[in-house]
């Protein structure tokens, strides 16, 4: 596969520019009520700052969303190795995977609530939404390890906790990188929309009560602040470690098998 | 004389197909051993049972050996790791310190030719032959008493090849390192093996001391023509 140059950011930025004139032009069609102007929205937004209000739920959200991860990808991840290497647990914990992947997020949102709520009704809902989709990862990442590989290392007797930190997990990673960077997304949204319900503070508190008040330049500058947020993580940490793991991977750019 | 490999009556079938029958092979300590034989008669998979990795259907397989060397025929290098990881994995199957992984695996790395410029490199960056180096220091490194190779040396050129002949003379000479290798080119098996082990489909029809070959095939050249 020939890698091309890159073709100019400036695309990017006028597909942004694209996104923002139709913004505008919606909100000259159909009046403030429905879509605030940028100007309007950029002004909220700054006064929200302002007050202090956008930093605590920003911090509450990164926690919630940060957690439930983590906590589902951990279990994801163990689950996932644990199935790859033995078929019996694949056949056992495939199905449940199936299962949680067919509940909507909302309905775990309304049960989570009835169980736990607060909080915690929001972590668990980002982890059990996320989990299933690290899980099949999981297990394709297993599934692919060269079996060269496995027995090279046992040959040079190589202990199972050194096996599992240097050859399984690097080679997961590898895999399993994609699903982690889109439920990472994914946890933000999830959990913006638990907090909607769950009324515990954090972004989603937030814009149910710029809801209750119908402000919606408020809601629009929620919008705002959750996708600044996931731009902000791609481009700090999901492209940069992207570019570390190219730096072993075999591109095609190689010789050789 | 002790053994460190023995193959006896050894039969081994893939996925039900019979690969391996009655074979026999034993490797005086000490000795360098050549196994030739064509392709797919059974070389690789006899090397894999000789490392343990694949249990016999029927027969033994003894090995007395503290430490076992292998370079496979693939050369099975992690992608993620570089030169220098690589030999360290599988140096942390002796349990040994960090730094003392690292020392040891640049010194083998230097022994085969890598200098500290291409310990640094991924596999992806190395050429055929440095990979099958770096498979070949990983197996050393271990500082193995029984060494198996699966046409280790089949990429390089010659002088390459030579030196690192010199290298396994050299260890042997000062360890008693035993030696299989596995090749297909007769010069190299008789230039540098004590004993060669021909093979065909399934088993091994004749093992011979070089010394014998060389003096039968002289013999014969001086034989009077009647
Ligand atoms: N993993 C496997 N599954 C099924 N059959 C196999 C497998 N590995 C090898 N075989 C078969 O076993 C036979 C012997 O293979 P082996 O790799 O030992 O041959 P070889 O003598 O090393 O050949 P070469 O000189 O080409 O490396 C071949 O017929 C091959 O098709
Ligand atoms: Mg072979």
């Amino acid at each position: 596969m020939a890698r091309k140059r890159p073709p100019s950011r400036l695309w990017s930025l006028a597909g942004l520019a694209l996104l923002l004139v139709l913004w505008e032009a919606g909100h000259r069609i159909w009046g403030p009520l429905v879509l605030p102007g940028l100007a309007e929205t950029g002004v909220t937004l700054w006064h929200m700052i302002a007050e202090g209000r956008v930093a605590p739920a920003l911090a509450q959200t990164a926690g919630n969303a940060g957690m439930g991860w983590v906590l589902g990808a951990a279990t994801a991840m163990i689950a996932g190795t644990l199935a790859g290497l033995r078929p019996e647990a694949q056949r056992a914990l495939q199905p449940v995977a199936v299962v949680l992947l067919g509940i909507p997020a909302i309905a775990w949102v309304v049960l989570a609530l009835l169980w736990f709520g607060g909080r915690w009704a929001v972590v668990f809902t980002v982890a059990v939404a996320t989990g299933p989709l690290v899980f099949a990862a999981a297990v394709a990442g297993v599934h692919s390890l060269d079996g060269g590989l496995v027995r090279m290392a046992r040959a040079f007797r190589v202990p199972l906790g050194a096996r599992l930190a240097h050859m399984h997990l690097p080679h997961m990673l590898g895999h399993v990188f994609p699903a982690l960077a889109t439920t990472l997304a994914m946890s933000w949204k999830v959990s913006v929309m638990a907090e909607l319900l769950a009324g515990a503070g954090g972004i989603g508190d937030g814009l149910a009560t710029a809801r209750a008040h119908v402000d919606t330049a408020a809601m629009m500058a929620w919008v705002l602040v959750v996708v600044a947020v996931l731009v902000a993580v791609d481009l700090a940490l999901l492209q940069p470690l992207q570019r570390r793991m190219v730096h072993w991977r075999d591109d095609g750019r190689g010789v050789g098998t | 004389m002790t053994e460190p490999l023995r193959l006896d009556g050894v039969d081994f079938a893939h996925d039900g197909r019979p690969v391996l029958r009655g074979l026999d092979l034993s490797l005086p300590a000490g000795t360098i051993t050549a196994l030739m034989g064509p392709s797919g008669c059974g070389k690789s998979t006899l090397i894999a049972l000789a490392a343990g990795l694949l249990t016999p259907d029927a027969g033994r397989v003894a090995r007395r050996c503290a430490r076992l060397g292998i370079v496979f025929q693939d050369p099975a290098l992690l992608p993620w790791k570089t030169a220098l990881g690589n030999v360290g994995f599988a140096l942390r199957g002796l349990g040994l310190g960090r730094a003392e992984r690292r020392a040891r695996a640049r010194a083998m790395l230097d022994a085969v030719g890598l200098g500290p410029g291409d310990a640094g490199k991924y596999p992806r960056q190395l050429s055929g032959g440095m990979r099958q180096r770096v498979a070949l220091a990983r197996a050393l490194a271990v500082a193995p008493d029984l060494l198996l190779c699966d046409e280790a040396f089949s990429a390089l050129d010659a002088p390459v090849r030579a030196k690192l002949w010199q290298l396994l003379h050299e260890l042997r000479a000062r360890t008693g390192l035993t030696i299989l290798f596995v090749t297909h080119d007769q010069d190299e098996a008789m230039e540098h093996a004590d004993r060669l082990a021909i093979m065909a489909p399934g088993r091994i029809e004749q093992t011979a001391s070089v010394d014998a070959c060389i003096s039968a095939f002289t013999s014969r050249m001086n034989a009077p023509v009647s």
